[in-house]
């Protein structure tokens, strides 16, 4: 049973942090930053290969987090593998205790590390859904029946509130969610009003969201948000403020921590997700001014 | 349109460095268009290899490279100059390439082009990719816009999470084509096309290489 869903079901606000495998075998850090966090966090949430780059695998930070006692959510993307490797990865993920399924399409091979790689994408963010609702059902995507009982998973996808024009991303929100999905977590938003026109259109779907949080650090951090994710645009006044603050990192976690209090205490989401991209030791610090 | 590209003129060289006698086949469709293989680009060739110590022992425009049949039969009237000749240089694409190694098979073929994609001349030396060649056409949607072809991700479901500003996330000069057919959708008034979940590509459908022939239908037949 997933827990993730179980507290999202019984109404708890949730919270929820990515964690980024290390390029490398060597768990102990990543591990290290498990231990940080799960006592604040309901769920983490392992990348898999974020930005196109090479790192270990999302299955093993899974099971690195199962080992310590938390309940991960397992990002799984099209980009790497065709869609026998995306079900035999799934079948293995649920045998090893994962639960919980964030489905991907990927960054493309161009943008990370490796940019000579193919790029499979055998399956989108939809098509993963497909196989793992196929898999639910006890059967692969091509209909073959599986043996024993068959996996039981939360379906998530991802959802950006800030894509233009709106319509389309909402279309394809309500398709993820014909395919399977149950959960979503957000790009990430720095604006009430963006998170505010978004729900407005998506409560009707019925679905668990957690609207996506990444803190800024510094001026460079808000413009680089800006340049990088889709829609996203940090308003000039919170430019301002770290601008000014004579600590840019903290006062990025206090902007940080204010909008998921409105989101909150507005009832807006079900819960928020939170990425710090390589800051997760932050995470604590911005739970405490919650 | 099989859109092709000229290889730098150092790397036709280097492919034809053992050789000193060549002969040249240009193309007088897809490699004229992409003028990479026309009767021009032939007599460039021809001057640009002669100035680098080679004797250009003929050259001909097939029309087009890539039926064999034809190709063979043309190719008849150069049999002299290619039995003269150590390698022979195909100014047109993969396929022309190919064709010329069926028909000549003791003279190494070379290729003077990058075969690049199917596509469009969009206008003079500027083409655009346009069809993947997926083995069933799943353009049903009447829109006439092909994610498989315009999509670096091949999305078949919707844009991906990278567009930015209706723009690509892998080429951001180039519109997101997911953007675009909800557009002409939306100016259709047949949204609800988009609605629709596509299935995953049936890979079965390309395995390699493909062939086809064209049944002769009965009713066709003349009585």
């Amino acid at each position: 049973m997933s827990q993730l869903k179980d507290l999202l079901e019984r109404g708890k606000f949730v919270i929820t942090a990515e964690v980024g495998p290390p390029k490398g075998a060597d768990l102990r850090e990543f591990k290290d930053i498990v231990r940080l966090l799960k006592g604040g966090v309901d769920a983490l949430n392992v990348t898999d290969g974020q930005g196109a780059s090479m790192k270990l695998s999302s299955l093993a930070g899974c099971v690195a987090i199962l080992q310590e006692g938390a309940e991960p959510v397992m990002q799984m993307t099209g980009r790497d593998r065709n869609r026998i490797a995306i079900q035999s990865e799934l079948l293995g993920a649920y045998a090893l205790g994962v639960r919980n399924l964030l489905a991907i399409t990927g960054d493309y091979p161009t943008l990370g590390d490796n940019p000579s790689a193919k790029p499979v994408y055998d399956l989108d963010s939809v098509g993963i859904l497909l196989a793992a609702s196929s898999l639910m059902e006890g059967r692969d995507l091509a209909g073959n029946p599986l043996k024993g009982e068959p996996p039981s998973f939360y379906l998530g996808a991802t959802v950006n509130p800030n894509f233009e024009p709106l319509e389309i991303e909402l279309i394809k929100m309500e398709k993820k969610i014909h395919a399977g999905a149950r959960f979503f977590q957000t790009q990430a938003v720095y604006q009430i009003d963006i998170a505010d026109r978004f729900m407005k259109e998506a409560s009707r779907l019925n679905v668990k969201i957690l609207i996506g949080i990444i803190p800024l650090r510094s001026v460079r951090s808000a413009h680089f948000v800006s340049k990088m994710i889709p829609g996203v645009k940090v308003p000039q006044g919170l430019i301002h403020r770290l601008e000014s603050a004579p600590d840019p990192k903290l006062e990025g976690l206090r902007i940080a921590a204010e909008l998921i209090r409105k989101v909150r205490e507005h009832g807006l989401a079900h819960g928020i997700h939170i990425m710090a991209i390589g800051a997760e030791r932050s995470i604590p610090l911005l739970l405490d001014m919650l | 349109m099989i859109i092709t590209k000229k290889k730098p003129l150092e790397e036709v060289i280097d492919e034809l460095k053992s050789y000193e006698r060549v002969f040249i086949v240009g193309c007088s469709l897809c490699a004229t268009a992409s003028k990479t293989g026309g009767e021009e680009e032939v007599e460039e060739m021809k001057k640009k290899l002669s100035e680098c110590g080679k004797i250009i022992t003929g050259s001909v425009v097939l029309d087009p490279v890539c039926n064999l049949q034809k190709s063979k039969r043309d190719l008849k009237d150069f049999g002299v100059e290619i039995s003269k000749s150590e390698a022979i240089l195909c100014m047109a694409c993969g396929n022309g390439l190919q064709t010329l190694g069926e028909i000549v098979e003791d003279i190494p073929v070379f290729p003077a082009n990058d075969t690049l994609f199917l596509g469009e001349i969009k206008r003079f030396g500027v083409f655009e990719e346009r069809c993947s060649i997926c083995g069933k056409c799943l353009l049903t949607n009447g829109v006439a816009i092909c994610p498989i072809s315009r999509c670096p991700k091949g999305m078949v479901n919707g844009p991906c999470g990278g567009a930015k500003d209706e723009h690509c996330e892998v080429n951001p000069e180039q519109r997101c084509v997911w953007v675009d057919i909800y557009y002409k959708l939306k100016k259709m008034n047949r949204l609800n096309e988009l609605r629709r979940i596509n299935p995953p590509i049936d890979h079965s459908l390309r395995i390699k290489p493909g062939q086809h022939k064209v049944q002769r239908s009965v009713t066709n037949e003349p009585t």
